[in-house]
């Protein structure tokens, strides 16, 4: 009771927020819950089933690329263009996960093999003309005032509770998944995956399942990105530092945790624009400050907390753990 | 029941199993013996389908089983209690046997299942909530047999049950399993306690750098000089 409470208290205050919020604070909410929704995705691959993607910038490009193409050079609406956008991207994860572990690539491996899809998905993109290739891909700008879900043009507020809506999706989701035979069968595989072989649990499918899930959730991900930024550059869209961006919530917060990525993401995000701001206030440039602190505080949590900042908070507050991990058993 | 011809298995250009054949009867216990290294855990490894064998068939009851995944060989019903244990320490007693009864052989029969379980280890259903990490020794080996018959298994394939238990313990596993092939299991039986393993086996065969050395009765090998000589010290 006291628990559900609690959520309902967060998910009001988040709902809430925009009223007390100007321009400013609504931008940086909106990647508070865009590095949130990402986290839980990809906590699905390393949280769940315990495997390393360093390279998940592959699917949150490939979702974006695909859908702006569409939008740009045909003007399919954002919505039509989604599905294409990841359908790519899942079809993109099942070849990296049937490759990585049909051979039995693992562990560290396996991550090297994600991010040489990354980095040679980014290549490939560098040397389309017609998506731009260095010069990145632009979308028009549409009007700022309205809400059109369907093309995804619109205001600010718009693009805030659309993300909110995919991160409470994406928590809900995974919730529900946990509780379910697939997740039982990653955690099975997460702590020992002879165990669950000698079991008769089909590893490989179930690795698959969350390759092809984290990718999918991934790519929608990337598509929000793209129509609320309205640019795309390979660099940037399949980046190493985007994938890296992509883990640091989860890994903070608590890997395996269904809070991990939201706790981890309201630290980050604001962590690194107090940063931003106060180098500018005290009117000097350092350029790759922000990079400094997240690494710094990844070695304090390392340290200090390994298993992350919410199963910390969890035993300070006294939420009982089965309500998170194992809800619903 | 299971019959193995042949069957050879490397790792990398290791030699693990040269020529192994095998025949194992249905309702019988039938020990393998040997060293170690001398291929036992690599026969059930390529038994239940976790290594690919180089050469040679497997057939279980009938069907030629040689290549298989090991998810499909589990769903025929031949389970295994692995070396070691291989619990999930993290989770409960009752999610590890949950996870024990995902093969769609042992899921219709889940509830069933898990009730008999609780019959044969009442100590689990005692600790259903604790985490599996938190047993005792003894505890974990009931655990990961009784995991094991979550799946409905016809066939056991026991890798080394006695490792590290004490003298009580042993006898307890022991008593678990000859009730278990009271019930019709067919068991087979991997230990280096070879007295004991001998003694309830009807059939054995011992394993020597990865070829059958020997082959006979339980108290045939137990009565045989270079057996006690070589694995009792008599």
């Amino acid at each position: 009771m006291r628990r559900r409470i609690a959520l309902l208290a967060l998910l009001s205050a988040f709902v809430l927020a925009p009223l007390a919020a100007g321009p400013y604070l609504l931008s940086v909410l909106v990647v508070v819950m865009y590095m949130a929704y990402l986290g839980q995705a990809w906590n699905i691959m390393m949280g769940f089933a315990g495997q390393l993607s360093l390279g998940h910038s592959l699917y949150g490009g490939l979702g974006a690329y695909v859908t702006a193409a569409l939008f740009v050079n045909w003007g399919v609406p954002a919505v039509l263009g989604l599905p294409a956008g990841i359908a790519v991207a899942v079809a993109a994860g099942a070849v990296v996960g049937a490759l990585g572990f049909r051979f039995g690539v693992k562990g560290v491996y396996f991550a090297l093999l994600t991010i040489a899809f990354a980095e040679f998905t980014r290549v490939l993109f560098e040397h389309i003309p017609s998506l731009g290739g260095t010069g990145g891909l632009f979308l028009p700008v549409g009007s700022r005032d309205g809400v059109d879900l369907l093309r995804l043009r619109g205001h600010p507020l718009m693009f805030y509770y659309l993300i909110l809506a995919m991160a409470v999706g994406a928590f809900l989701l995974c919730r529900r998944l946990l509780a379910c035979r697939i997740g039982y069968q990653w955690l099975a595989v997460r702590e020992d995956q002879e165990a669950a072989q000698a079991l008769g649990i089909n590893v490989f499918r179930a690795k698959l399942a969350a390759v092809m899930l984290s990718a999918g959730l991934t790519a929608a991900g990337g598509v929000f990105f793209a129509f609320y930024y309205n640019t795309l550059f390979p660099t940037q869209a399949f980046g190493m530092g985007r994938s890296i961006d992509i883990i640091l919530a989860p890994i903070v917060g608590g890997l395996g945790t269904l809070f991990g990525p939201i706790l981890g993401a309201l630290i980050l995000t604001p962590l690194g624009e107090l940063i931003t701001w106060g180098t500018e206030a005290l009117g000097f440039k350092a350029a790759g400050l922000k990079q400094l602190c997240y690494g710094l505080s990844l070695l304090a949590i390392v340290k200090f907390l390994p298993d992350g900042v919410w199963p910390w908070l969890r035993r300070r507050i006294g939420f009982d753990p089965a309500d998170d991990e194992e809800e619903g058993t | 029941m299971l019959r193995i011809e042949g069957l050879d298995l490397f790792y990398g250009d290791a030699q693990a199993l040269s020529g192994v054949s095998l025949t194992v009867p249905q309702g019988g216990i039938t020990a393998i013996i040997g060293a170690n290294g001398a291929g036992k855990t690599s026969l059930i490894r390529a038994i239940a389908g976790m290594e690919r064998p180089r050469r040679g068939t497997i057939v279980f009851d009938g069907r030629d089983i040689t290549g298989w995944d090991s998810h499909r060989i589990c769903d025929l019903g031949l389970g295994q209690v692995a070396e070691g244990r291989q619990i999930f320490p993290s989770m409960t007693v009752a999610d590890n046997l949950e996870l024990g009864a995902m093969i769609p052989r042992g899921r219709a029969a889940a509830a069933a299942t898990l009730n008999r379980v609780w019959e044969i280890f009442p100590r689990l259903l005692e600790r259903r909530g604790q985490t599996a990490g938190t047993l005792s020794g003894g505890e974990q080996q009931m655990l990961a047999i009784g995991r094991c018959l979550m799946g409905q298994p016809r066939l056991i394939m026991f890798d080394e049950p006695s490792l590290g238990l004490s003298p009580a313990m042993v006898q307890e596993v022991f008593a678990v399993i000859r009730r278990l092939h009271d019930e019709g299991l067919t068991i087979v039986l991997v230990e280096q306690n070879v007295a004991l393993s001998l003694g309830m086996a009807d059939h054995a065969c011992v394993l020597e750098n990865g070829r059958v050395a020997m082959e006979g009765g339980g108290g045939e090998l137990l009565g045989d000089d270079r057996v006690r000589e070589a694995y009792l010290g008599l």
